[in-house]
């Protein structure tokens, strides 16, 4: 079978295949991997943490991954490893990251120790206190980080550390973390992180 | 006319280039270019994964001598009895999916100036540019009466596999009361705080199941990695500093280099004196990997590199990544070792495409256990220093986990290192 085509066509079939449009954007996008590659040993590859406990940075927002980063520069984000890490990168690095990870799926590889009988009152809880600004079953992250399908021990830490008041909270969140408290007991915040660790 | 295979396909295409103008010399220069990697451990799986991530239009070989490959990492674990090895086994299918060539043989010589590899098995291997990923071997001859076989007796347990079954069984038919010898090894040796988490991860079973046994180092410097961390640690969970402490060091100031062993009377011979023990676990000096060696990387032990591009100083075409290499000041450990794979693929794929290359920082986070649930990490960022001469430390960022730390930060610190675990398995090994 013959197929005709023209070397422009054939060219642009070519550039798609192998995934770029100039050479220069080619020895950016491979100097963008490399900087962020070395981060997958915690987190995974492309930023999706196959770890029971490290949480998945791909699909975060560019606000959300920069404003975390700069907490771990400036020891005002409660971290182990982080606060050592994130200063050795500057700002244009960081945001080069940021960018980078924000543009990968948050994938969903299971494998954490979900207990399916507090799912349900996980749901009930996380209707009402927490959906509004964690959408979508905690998916969508409007200023907020990604809950659905993130590690369990990663936010079962981040929840001990907002209620040890560790790490800071915007207004919002501090009146619906109280609330919760006031309402159903800290416990209750285990049944919620268990129902959204489990979101596919 | 059918389909364009690949190569007729790339001719076109560099055709097509030329009729609009732009120039991809990379293209035009080969149809396809051919990287070796020779070693299927962290660094050399890490670099074929990446080639193909970073450019999957390369053809990567990678040639490791064993079917399946066991991490050290965790295997003080298994001495300790808390895993199985099997938990360790990583295999290649993986790498294969990934598009990576993966043959189970020997690499027994480098032509530099044919640019090809050979193999016991009588296979040759014709690349562009290549990596060696060989690891180290032991200075068996280091130590008077040590030896390969002797090893049987007093396991190393330093390449996990075997040797790390043999130990663990040994300290499992030792009495209570018994006296498990670490002999540590100088500078430089792979992972610098591994003989010090062995020594603690033991004297945790001991102390859950034979609580009169004692462990004593024997080491041959003056100094060692986290060691405030590891002090603080022993003197809580095992009386470190007391004199009935479970745990004791004897520097090499203190006469703790060991220069001979009595391998059927299980006693080593140190500067300090004879020392007997019910399990003698001996850690030997060590060096590049055979291959570096025979392929004349390694002229002082280890491989020299430009820290830029990884590339031998002494063979050009040929870059040297992990444990094998004198990447100073990262240590040797796998989380380097890694490290060392992303930032030398990107550098070969760029040399190949006759494209400066550029510096990125390398990471290096490195956890070890005192038990199940108490865990400290040293991590640092690195950078190749502009003449490529090291990859230099930076000194505002990095360092170790903090003394005096509460339980919880230690509890998480144990949950972070075995979830960096399963995702430096699956981002080396696919
Ligand atoms: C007890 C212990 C605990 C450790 N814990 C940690 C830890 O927690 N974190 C960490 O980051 N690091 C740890 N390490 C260090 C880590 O295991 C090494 O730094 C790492 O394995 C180095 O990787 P590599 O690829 O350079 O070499 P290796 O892992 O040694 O791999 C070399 C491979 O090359 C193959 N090979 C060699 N020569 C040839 C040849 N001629 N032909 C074909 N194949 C060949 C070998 O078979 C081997 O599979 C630990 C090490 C030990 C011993």
């Amino acid at each position: 079978m013959s197929t005709q085509r023209t070397p422009v066509s054939f060219l642009a079939a070519a550039l798609l295949a192998v995934g770029w449009t100039s050479h220069a954007a080619l020895a950016a996008d491979l100097a963008v991997e490399a900087l962020a590659a070395p981060c997958a040993g915690c987190h995974g590859t492309d930023g999706t943490s196959v770890g029971l406990a490290a949480p998945t940075i791909a699909g975060l927002p560019k606000d959300y991954f920069n404003e975390a980063m700069f907490g771990y520069k400036t020891d005002t984000k409660p971290a182990t490893v982080m606060g050592r890490i994130a200063k050795g990168y500057d700002d244009k690095q960081t945001e080069a990251l940021a960018a980078h990870f924000a543009a990968k799926p948050f994938g969903r590889p299971g494998g954490q120790a979900i207990d399916s009988a507090r799912l349900a009152k996980g749901r009930e809880l996380a209707d009402k206190y927490c959906q509004k600004c964690h959408e979508n079953e905690g998916r969508d992250a409007d200023g907020v980080g990604v809950l659905a399908g993130q590690k369990l021990t990663y936010m079962q830490f981040s929840v001990s550390d907002f209620l040890a008041g560790k790490r800071e909270m915007d207004k919002r969140q501090k009146a619906r973390f109280e609330e919760l408290v006031k309402d159903h007991g800290a416990p209750a915040f285990t049944d919620i992180l268990h129902y959204y660790a489990n979101v596919k | 006319m059918l389909a364009p295979d690949r190569r007729s396909f790339l001719k076109l295409t560099a055709a097509g280039v030329a009729a609009a103008g732009v120039s991809m010399p990379w293209v035009a220069r080969a149809a396809t270019q051919r990287v070796v990697v020779i070693g299927g451990g962290p660094g050399g799986a890490t670099a074929a994964h990446y080639l193909k991530r970073f450019a999957p239009e390369l053809d990567v070989t990678l040639i490791e001598a064993n079917a399946n490959y066991h991490t050290c990492f965790m295997s003080n674990e298994v001495v300790a009895g808390l895993r199985k090895l099997d938990e360790l086994a990583v295999g290649f299918d993986g790498l294969k999916k990934a598009g990576v060539t993966v043959v189970t043989d020997l690499v027994t010589g480098i032509d530099a100036t044919a640019k090809t590899v050979a193999t016991k098995g009588g296979q040759s291997f014709g690349y562009d540019r290549c990596i060696v990923a060989a690891g180290i071997d032991f200075k068996f001859d280091a130590i008077a009466g040590y030896s390969a076989e002797a090893a049987e007796a007093m396991p190393h347990a330093y390449k996990a596999g075997p040797q790390t079954t043999l130990l663990r069984r040994q300290l499992e038919a030792m009495p209570d009361g018994g006296t498990f010898v670490l002999v540590a090894p100088p500078n430089p040796f792979r992972c610098p705080p591994g003989p010090y988490e062995r020594a603690s991860l033991v004297a945790d079973y001991f102390k859950r199941n034979k609580p009169k046994s004692k462990v004593v180092i024997l080491d041959a410097k003056d100094a060692f990695s986290k060691q405030k961390l590891f002090e603080e640690a022993w003197t809580r969970f095992f009386g470190y500093g007391t004199a009935d402490s479970m745990i004791t060091w004897v520097p090499a100031k203190q006469g703790g280099t060991v220069k001979e062993v009595d391998v059927a009377g299980r006693t080593v011979v140190a500067e300090a004196g004879r020392f007997k023990g019910d399990v003698v676990n001996l850690i030997p000096p060590q060096m590049a990997g055979r291959i570096a060696r025979d392929a004349g990387l390694a002229e002082k032990g280890w491989a020299a590199i430009d820290a830029r591009t990884f590339e031998s100083k002494a063979v050009p075409g040929v870059h040297v990544i992990g444990d094998a290499a004198v990447a100073t000041a990262m240590p040797k450990s796998g989380y380097a070792a890694s490290s060392q794979a992303k930032a030398a693929a990107a550098a070969v794929i760029q040399l190949l495409r006759g494209q400066p290359v550029f510096s990125v920082p390398l990471i290096n986070t490195c956890y070890s256990f005192i038990n199940k649930d108490y865990c400290f990490s040293i991590a640092g960022i690195y950078e190749p220093s502009p003449d490529g001469a090291t990859l230099a430390e930076r000194t505002d960022a990095g360092g170790t986990s903090p003394l005096a730390k509460d339980d919880d930060y230690r509890l998480r610190e144990a949950r972070y290192a075995h979830s960096w675990f399963d995702n430096i398995v699956k981002d080396s090994w696919g």
